[in-house]
Formats: structure tokens, C-alpha cells, sequence
């Protein structure tokens, strides 16, 4: 019998449930694998039955954690897709002001009617077996990882940082280029995809398992960069991650 | 006709974000109908406060997966106008080539994955995998060409990487972008297969229509996408930067999401709302398809919006064409590796209004001298069709009030999809109590 499988989404915007969608050709084989009984962005039918649940999005209402813990219950295996899920992502720049004040900042006046607290990542909620880490994922990234869980091993996590593929594509180091950026101390796996395109490591992927502050406090000096230029990047994905450190 | 029905889709499916139809009909007559939003609010407008120019459109970018660059695009424009930085033409054309790709990527998809399912009497595109392969094949090789074009334009198909304030970090060559017109010339029998076959299914779209007001971008040289002046079909033209006396955002007590109004109860973005503003100004194959279809404007009814998203593929298609053999004969500039236009920065705001898949975005953002952000807001697309998504419930229940419960519930599911609500959009959405 194929494995069940079902997508889910909380706060993010769809976009790792589109590369899936996004898959095309390679989605047709996929469903020659497994079963996808939920997928709410592409299908009618809804079961609670199913064995892996792909779930996308950040935990930033109480009122979502009991469904994320009826999912924990109905399936064998979690898998955490894309930033805001694996590591709080950019949902948790929020988290850095007075949450009062943010939401009066957009709802003005009406800001006491609705319900949101700091954004986190799924595993501060139930626990996750899988991490398809990326804003957004890649889905190749997502196929290897689909493809561990089937054949029962646990799906391969890059515990470097971006920097060693970023030398390895030969690119310009954006310090050399008058930028900062957050490579020296982001999770790889994604090839250095943003700078090969030309820009800076945002830090999607989120910290690397023992980041190496020191060494990256010396770039930054050496580079006349001030700690406060290193804060303000670090914010934009790695919230919840620093919050919990 | 005594009978009493309840219609509760909770969480409808095949739109992006999440939505409710709650309605209760009872001895016959309807006593609730609601249209109401239970997304998470994301609050991106004050998540931009206090960071830098050069940040917002990669943080914006975020608000949507499925309109990522049309959201990094209005980001740019608004970052752009409140700094005073100008875009070469040639990035202009490549910028507008990236919307395309956009618009093409966003419409095949509703269309063949969220639409013909309705159209084909299944739950989803999966079962259709094997009934109707060689459709869904089509289907699919259209969308990848079109994911092609996004790679090519934008360094990846979701989150655009290259689109930077005052241009790209790195444009394709001459050489990627002929190939991408053969692609796009060689997809035309493709599209007009699709067409065909929502030519053959185009009967199962109810015949409903309601009076509203369409508000678009219009610009007098082209079918407006990525730039060009408000135009109601109400009221006339007027620039962009007055786009707080269109949007005019409300909350309304029975319902979860902000709303917006111009000058009557409500206003529709979207396909339809361009091609009953702009449609002396689609491309001729354009005009051939919304021929097929006898879509003339005005068009009031809604669901119609589905086929206008078909003739807006054409016209992004033949576009786009046109766009390549623009750069071709102008040559094209080559830019240095890792471009990153220099900026002068200085306090100011700045209004970007973008044509994206489901309608008319602004963004609208204040910078102080240090190019930091003091205040942002967006306004999305979705947020404005609500109000007329709440309106036609109301208008077309009553036609459809002795119909079996299944069959009213997939019709207003279907008027729900017709507008390809992309919900978690909704930068602000207000959860209220409902009474």
C-alpha cells in the first residue's frame, strides 16, 4: 500500500506547497510513490488518515496549536517545510516589538479583536521528524527528503555553513563586494542559490547547528562592519532561533 | 418550498490562504450568507517598520508564494519612487517580462489545477492524472514554460533572488531569452488546446450577472501590467499615488477580513476588471480567444473572470514576444557581475502600484533619511474583491435557492474560486466576533 501523505498550513504564504505543485512532471511520478489524501491548495478531498504530514507555516495563534497536535496525533512522521515552519522565519521579525504595538500599528484601533502571539517554529509546538529547510524550499531538496522518509532513513541536513558551497561556486564574497551577509553562519544545502544569483545570503535556512560567532565577529571587523549592521541581518529569519538560544 | 439548508464550506479548497462560506437558508429564504477570512494575520506592515530600503522587497516578497513577484515588484517601485531612483529601459522591459511570467505562471495554474476540476466534476487535478492525461499534461508543460520564464527573469521561480532596487543583480543573455521565444512561440498550439477545452466546458460556468465597478491599471500604450494610472470603470483615471480615495479599506462587523469600497458598495480587481478596462489594448491573438468566448466589455459576471485569466495568458504570451524582439533589436546591454546600483539615500515615501495575477497591488512606504522605513502599507488585491465576492453570494443565492444543497454549494464555491482569492495575501485581516 502507498504511504499516505498530507499537506497543512499555518501562518506563511503557500509558496513551499507551490514547489511542490511546482514539481510538474516529477509530481505525476511522485504520486506513482505515495498517496496525497490533503492538499487543500490543490484538492477537494480532505482525510484524516495519513502517515506523513507536510506542514508549512509558523505557529503565531494559541488557537493553531491544538490542530497541529490533532496532526502530531494522526500521523507517523512531521515534516517542518520551509522557514517559517523549521525555524519561525521571517513571521518572527514580529517577535522583536511590543506585540500591542504591532498590531495597532496595522489594525489601529480594532487592534484588541483578534489573537496572535510571538511567531515560532513548528517544533516549539509538537515534535518534528524531518526539516525541509529554505524560503523557499527547493524542490529537488524536497524530493530527497520524501524519498529518505520512504525508504525509511532520516533525510541528510547539511551542518555547515552557506559560505563552503558559496567558495566552492567560486563566487565573490559579498564582504569583498562592500555587502554583508549572512552565509558565515546560515545552514547550507541551498548551493548558495541567492548569491550565485548575484546578491547576499539572507539567512532562509536559518543558523547552523554551533555557529561560529567568533569567527564570524572577525569578518565583520575585519570588513569595519559594526555588530548592530550583523543584528539587523540576523533578524530577518533567525528570530525565533535566537530568542530560544 | 419549506426547506431548510445549511452550506458551511469551512476552509474552501483549491484557493491559497483559507476562507469560509457560511450560509443558512431557512423555509426557503436566507437568513445568513458569509463570506469570512480565519487566516492568520502576518502583520507584514509593521514588520517592515525600522528596516532598510534595501530589505523590503525581499521581506515583502514574502507576503505571497504565488505572487511573490508582483509583491517584490510593487516593493520596488515604491522604494524606488519615495528614493528618487530611475530604471534603465531596458530593465523596465525585463521587469515587465518577469510579470508575465508571473501572470502566466499564476493563471495556468488556477486554471488547470483549481478551475477544471469544477469544470470536469472531480475533487482535484489528481484524479484527472488519469482520466484526462494528455489535458494535464498540457497543462503542466505550459506551467513549466512559464516557470522557465520566472528562472530566467527572477534567478528562481518563487521569491524572485535578481529584482533589486534600481534594477537587476543579474540579467539572462540574449541567447536565454531567444530561446524563451521559441518556448513561448512553439506553446501556442498548447494554449490554444486549452482554450478548446474551456471552450467545450465553458457552458458549466453559471450565466450570472451583477452590475459592479472594475478598477484596473490603464496606460494608453499598452495593456497596463507593471505600470499606468488608476481607472474606474465608474469613475475615470487618475494617478497612482491617489490610490487611498479608490482603496478606501473598511471593517464590516459580520465578517472576519478588511474590506474596500470606492464609490458603490464594492469593486472587483482581477482579470476581468483590466480586460473591461484595457480591452482595446490585448494583443491580437487576445482578442481572438475573448472572441471565442463572446467576452466583450462590460462583462458583469464574475465567473467570466476565469475565461478573461485565459485571454490574459494569450496576451502575456504575444507579449512577451514582443518584449524579446524589443531587446533584440535594441542589443542587449551587458551589466557587471553582482550589480548593485548605487543609491543616494534620502527621506521620502513612495507609492508602487503593480497589475499582479488576481488584481491591482499597492504598496505604500515612508523612509527617513537614512533609508529606513517608518511606515508601510499594502494593499492587496484579494482584500479588495472580498466586499464583491460578499455581494454576488448574496445576489446569485437567491437564483439558486431550490437547487439540491450540493449543487449551491459548489456553485458559490466555484463564484469563490472565480476570483482566485489568495487569502494569505491578506496583510491584514481582522478576526471579529460573529454575532
Amino acid at each position: 500500500m502507498k504511504p499516505k501523505i498530507a499537506f497543512f498550513d499555518f501562518a506563511g504564504c503557500e509558496g513551499d506547497q507551490l514547489q511542490v505543485a511546482n514539481l510538474e512532471e516529477d509530481l505525476l511520478a511522485l504520486l506513482g510513490q505515495v498517496q496525497v489524501v490533503s492538499f487543500r491548495e490543490i484538492m477537494k478531498e480532505h482525510s484524516e488518515n495519513y502517515d506523513i504530514a507536510f506542514i508549512e507555516g509558523s505557529c503565531t495563534r494559541l488557537q493553531d496549536e491544538d490542530r497541529l497536535k490533532q496532526i502530531r496525533k494522526n500521523a507517523k512522521l512531521v515534516v517542518a517545510i520551509g522557514s517559517c515552519a523549521t525555524i519561525g522565519g521571517i513571521n518572527s521579525l514580529k517577535n522583536y516589538t511590543d506585540l500591542d504595538k504591532v498590531k495597532k500599528i496595522v489594525y489601529g484601533e480594532k487592534a484588541g479583536l483578534f489573537d496572535s502571539y510571538a511567531a515560532r517554529a513548528i517544533d516549539a509546538v509538537i515534535p518534528v521528524d524531518a526539516y525541509v529547510h529554505g524560503c523557499p524550499i527547493d524542490k529537488d531538496d524536497f524530493l530527497q527528503v520524501v524519498k529518505s522518509l520512504l525508504m525509511g532513513k532520516k533525510p541528510d541536513t547539511p551542518t555547515y555553513p552557506v559560505c563552503v558551497e558559496c567558495k566552492k561556486n567560486e563566487n565573490v564574497c559579498a564582504f569583498e563586494r562592500g555587502q554583508y551577509c549572512v552565509g558565515t553562519v546560515t545552514r547550507a544545502g541551498c548551493n548558495s542559490c541567492c548569491v550565485n544569483e548575484g546578491t547576499i545570503c539572507w539567512g532562509c535556512r536559518g543558523l547552523v547547528d554551533n555557529p561560529n560567532e567568533n569567527s564570524h565577529k572577525e569578518v565583520l571587523i575585519k570588513y569595519g562592519l559594526t555588530v548592530d549592521d550583523a543584528i539587523g541581518k540576523f533578524r530577518l529569519y533567525f528570530g525565533w532561533q535566537e530568542a530560544k538560544r | 418550498m419549506n426547506e431548510s439548508k445549511d452550506v458551511e464550506v469551512h476552509h474552501i479548497t483549491r484557493v491559497e490562504g483559507h476562507g469560509n462560506i457560511n450560509v443558512s437558508i431557512r423555509n426557503g429564504a436566507v437568513e445568513k450568507c458569509e463570506w469570512s477570512i480565519p487566516e492568520a494575520p502576518r502583520f507584514f506592515e509593521a514588520m517592515v517598520v525600522g528596516r532598510s530600503w534595501n530589505e523590503m522587497h525581499h521581506i515583502t516578497s514574502r507576503i505571497c508564494g504565488i505572487c511573490s513577484i508582483g509583491h517584490t515588484l510593487a516593493s520596488l517601485k515604491a522604494t524606488e519612487s519615495a528614493l528618487g531612483i530611475t530604471v534603465s529601459e531596458q530593465d523596465l522591459k525585463l521587469r515587465k517580462l518577469a510579470l508575465h511570467a508571473e501572470n502566466l505562471q499564476s493563471h495556468i495554474l488556477h486554471l488547470g489545477f483549481l478551475v477544471l476540476p469544477d469544470l470536469m466534476n472531480v475533487g482535484s487535478v489528481i484524479p484527472l492524472a488519469t482520466t484526462n492525461l494528455a489535458e494535464v499534461k498540457i497543462v503542466l508543460q505550459l506551467h513549466r514554460i512559464a516557470n522557465e520564464m520566472s528562472n530566467l527573469l527572477c534567478g528562481r521561480t518563487t521569491h524572485p533572488q535578481r529584482l533589486i532596487p534600481g534594477g537587476f543583480s543579474k540579467i539572462p543573455s540574449m541567447k536565454e531569452l531567444t530561446a524563451l521565444r521559441k518556448k513561448l512561440q512553439d506553446s501556442i498550439p498548447s494554449i490554444q488546446a486549452v482554450a478548446e477545452l474551456f471552450k467545450s466546458l465553458a457552458g458549466k460556468l453559471p450565466n450570472f450577472k451583477r452590475e459592479t465597478e472594475f478598477i484596473s491599471l490603464t496606460d494608453p500604450s499598452e495593456y497596463a501590467l507593471y505600470d499606468g494610472k488608476i481607472a474606474s470603470s465608474d469613475t475615470g483615471v487618475a494617478p497612482a499615488r491617489e490610490y487611498l480615495a479608490y482603496a478606501n479599506e473598511y471593517i464590516v462587523p459580520q465578517s472576519t477580513a478588511k474590506w474596500a469600497k470606492h464609490t458603490r458598495e464594492s469593486y472587483m480587481v482581477g482579470a476581468l476588471a483590466r480586460l473591461n478596462n484595457n480591452y482595446k489594448r490585448l494583443s491580437p491573438m487576445a482578442l481572438q480567444v475573448a472572441d471565442i468566448f463572446n467576452l466583450l466589455p462590460m462583462c458583469y459576471n464574475p465567473f467570466m473572470n476565469n475565461i478573461a485569466q485565459l485571454v490574459e495568458v494569450v496576451n502575456s504570451v504575444e507579449d512577451s514576444i514582443r518584449l524579446i524582439n524589443e531587446l533584440e533589436a535594441a542589443g542587449l546591454k551587458s551589466q557587471p557581475d553582482y550589480n548593485n546600483p548605487e543609491i543616494k539615500i534620502k527621506a521620502g515615501s513612495g507609492v508602487g502600484a503593480v497589475e499582479v495575477p488576481r488584481g491591482l497591488l499597492f504598496h505604500d512606504y515612508t523612509y527617513n533619511d537614512k533609508g529606513v522605513c517608518t511606515k508601510a502599507n499594502c494593499i492587496i488585491p484579494t482584500n479588495q474583491n472580498h466586499g464583491n465576492i460578499q455581494l454576488d453570494m448574496k445576489a446569485i443565492l437567491p437564483q439558486i435557492i431550490d437547487k439540491p444543497q450540493k449543487e449551491i454549494e459548489l456553485t458559490l464555491e466555484m463564484l469563490v474560486r472565480a476570483y482566485d482569492p489568495c487569502i494569505s495575501c491578506s496583510t491584514h485581516v481582522v478576526k471579529v466576533n460573529i454575532i
